[in-house]
């Protein structure tokens, strides 16, 4: 006679939400740190004379013109997707798979669109990260926001598969999707006022 | 469109020894044993290189094996193997092997990322020692190799970090049905809290190391070029970041205890806060920043209340992770008292390197009082080997505990003790005469070129010969082991007469570990039960 082996043990309850979590924990104490070395650098520049500002700390070169325009717009993106990815939650819940495929996909589309943003950042402000310790940062700092904000596309795309796959049931995964995003949110909020408004 | 969730055949992957079997596993046994093999082989690579740099400080004016750049980069090399090479895959490996184990579970949470986080981190290991061989280490004259080093040392960090996930996850959501956090083992807990302040220190490290790589590829004008490495990224290897690294190991100690002692763990719920506080620890890592105690002698009540302000971050930071160590002491000690232990190796080996450990925190105090003028000198070098060699100490003691539960075989006591009786004296050899040449301002990161009063031979001598104590212990360890391992004496399922779940499972254990969920009603599930069987009320 054949014998099976044991069955599996019982998928353990919202596993992917808390690794999601830990993960997201893990990332805002990568942008963390490297935003208050950041500011170690900021604080520790000497001072020089602005026209419009008065004294200031001397740390981005004055002939940089940040696109502020462009890095706001990159922010209210970043809320955007908060929302669509929580709305896809809310129709995954409902098992409303048009509006969750249609949440899904504008998330993906926003996340585009900021990185168009970032890109045109890039090349607007046509700095070389070979200019100087600013230039190198901003680049690293900028470049390690990317990374995470790839990461989260990845996460979008795996999440749409695997619902619109067929597992229409695993509203956890989504729900783990819209907390990366949250946690993805925040840490640009800190990036965008360190590095875009404070500078 | 339909999704087959996949999972690993367990009966061919478990009989399957092939080294494409070993290269994919998903297995978390087979995951930490690789960390442990791994870390073996670096931690005798790392004590060699300190046996070099040790014997270079003898003589420090004439007869000199390396020169000043390239002693700096072995001493760099050194530490690295003993902290990340070593230290950190034998806790991480123990960890990932056996805490799913004690859970209950079936496997680790997110296998794959545990699995790929030994790649990353045994990629990222390699590479940075190819780096420096190349002399691309910290202050490394190669600039390639050297931005090749801060790669590899983002993607070592990456590694570590997912292993720490997995571990994190696993204790939070795989818990058997019933088995509350305070029901964990305390290896669990201790792994739980140890993973956890990686998850929050790597990334700051990872952070850090971002910046030098793109600094140094580009610019070079922010972070000090290549000499700029050590002060950016050396806390990492230094206090206190070892004690992140060593509180899986007071879990060990808390776990074997009261299993050689056949009795349970006195105050239980104490165990739990003393490791938690040297998970406090973490702050101080992550701030990056040395906490000082003006001391100023007889004026050390004139403007108490700025004194007072000083002296709590100096409390949290410093003192109170000791505490929580000197607590777990304490605690090995009263539930010891209250039965005659079985002298056995895992017990030696944990209790002589718990005193490693203590010995370098508490020493690690007297370095943040400013009036000591112990900074730069080389008496941090002795607090970061108490640390180190007493976590590897406890490391052997866990091989020693969990090993026939792993491998399926014992290692003999006899052989066994007297490797840690010797492995605690090279640990005082390696660091109280360092500590002692650090009071004579014996200067830290130089291996020649310094002179002071007092015999300055002697000192370097004696840490000469606790590091090449510690190589014979640990090459005999690793020899013992592998003979244990492979030919010894078979283990039954529960050599230790065990009150955890790792020990109601086959040695070793099969592919998903148990053929049946327990349900847990008390912080010794598998003695409940043993005695409900031998009651006759089944299990």
């Amino acid at each position: 006679m054949l014998a099976l082996p044991a069955a599996p043990q019982p998928a353990p309850r919202r596993q992917v939400f808390v690794g999601t979590a830990v993960a997201g924990a893990a990332g805002m104490m990568l942008i963390g740190g490297m935003m208050a070395t950041w500011l170690k650098f900021r604080a520790d520049a000497p001072v020089r004379e602005s026209l419009k500002r008065g004294l200031i700390k001397d740390w981005m070169p004055a002939k940089i013109v940040v696109p502020e325009t462009a890095a706001n717009m990159m922010l209210m993106g970043f809320f955007v997707v908060c929302v669509m990815a929580q709305w896809a939650v809310y129709s995954a819940k409902r098992n409303d798979r048009p509006h969750t495929g249609l949440a899904l996909s504008v998330s993906a589309l926003m996340t585009f669109a900021i990185l168009n943003a970032q890109i045109f950042i890039w090349t607007q402000m046509g700095v070389a990260a070979r200019d100087g310790a600013f230039h190198s940062m901003f680049y690293a700092a900028t470049g390690t926001m990317t990374a995470l904000l790839l990461s989260g596309l990845l996460y979008t795309a795996v999440a749409a598969f695997r619902y619109l796959g067929g597992r229409s049931k695993d509203v956890e995964l989504l729900s783990a999707h819209a907390l990366y995003w949250y946690f993805l949110t925040a840490a640009f909020c800190a990036v965008w006022f360190v590095v875009y408004v404070q500078k | 469109m339909t999704l087959i969730e996949t999972h690993q055949n367990s009966q061919v992957h478990a009989s399957s020894s092939s080294v494409s079997a070993w290269l994919t596993t998903a297995d978390h046994k087979r995951v930490g044993r690789l960390f442990i093999g791994s870390g073996l082989i670096a931690l005798l690579a790392g004590l060699v290189l300190a046996v070099l740099i040790a014997f270079e400080r003898i003589n420090a004016d004439s007869y000199q094996i390396l020169s000043e750049n390239s002693a700096t980069q072995v001493l760099a090399t050194a530490r690295l193997l003993l902290t990340f090479g070593a230290v950190v895959p034998l806790l991480l490996g123990l960890a990932i092997a056996v805490v799913p184990l004690q859970l209950g579970a079936r496997s680790i949470a997110f296998p794959r990322l545990a699995a790929s986080g030994f790649w990353m981190w045994l990629t990222g290991l390699g590479l940075a020692i190819a780096a420096i061989i190349g002399n691309g280490g910290p202050g490394g004259g190669e600039s390639n190799l050297v931005d090749l080093y801060l790669a590899s040392s983002v993607l070592l960090g990456f590694g570590v970090l997912l292993a720490a996930i997995s571990i994190v996850v696993s204790v939070l959501t795989n818990r058997a049905p019933g088995m509350g956090i305070l029901r964990a083992p305390l290896f669990a807990w201790s792994s739980f809290v140890g993973a956890l302040a990686l998850v929050l220190a790597m990334p700051v490290l990872i952070g850090t190391t971002i910046y030098l790589y793109i600094d140094h590829r580009y610019a070079r004008l922010g972070f000090g070029g290549n000499f700029g490495v050590n002060r950016w990224i050396g806390w990492s290897l230094s206090q206190p970041f070892t004690y992140l690294l060593a509180i899986p190991a007071l879990g060990i100690v808390l776990d074997v205890v009261p299993a050689m002692n056949r009795s349970r763990l006195a105050q239980r719920p104490a165990a739990f806060v003393a490791v938690g506080l040297v998970g406090i620890s973490v702050l101080s890592a992550v701030t990056q920043t040395k906490v000082t105690l003006p001391w100023e002698g007889a004026k050390f009540l004139d403007n108490a209340g700025d004194k007072i302000a000083d002296l709590l971050p100096f409390l949290l930071l410093t003192v109170l992770p000791v505490l929580g160590v000197l607590g777990v002491l304490g605690l090995s000690l009263l539930t010891l008292k209250s039965a005659q232990p079985r002298v056995a190796a895992p017990l030696a080996f944990v209790l002589l390197g718990l005193l490693g450990i203590l010995e370098g925190a508490a020493a690690h105090i007297l370095s943040g009082i400013e009036d000591a003028d112990l900074t730069g000198t080389i008496y941090e070098a002795g607090t970061y080997v108490a640390v180190t060699f007493g976590a590897v100490l406890i490391a052997f003691g866990g091989i020693c505990y969990w090993g026939p539960k792993l491998w399926g075989r014992s290692i003999p006591d006899k052989a066994a003790i007297p490797l840690a009786l010797f492995g605690f004296i090279a640990t005082l050899l390696g660091s109280l005469p360092y500590m002692v040449a650090g009071f004579a301002d014996q200067p830290s990161g130089l291996v020649n070129g310094f002179a002071y009063s007092g015999p300055q031979d002697l000192w370097n001598i004696a840490t000469c010969g606790g590091f090449v104590l510690m190589l014979l212990v640990s090459a005999a360890f690793i020899a013992l082991a592998l003979k244990s391992f492979t030919s010894g004496t078979t283990a039954g399922d529960d050599p230790w007469d065990g009150s955890t779940l790792e020990w109601a499972t086959t040695s070793p254990p099969p592919f998903e570990n148990f053929a049946s969920l327990a349900v847990v009603g008390s912080s010794s599930p598998y003695a409940d039960m043993k005695s409900s069987t031998s009651t006759g009320k089944g299990a």
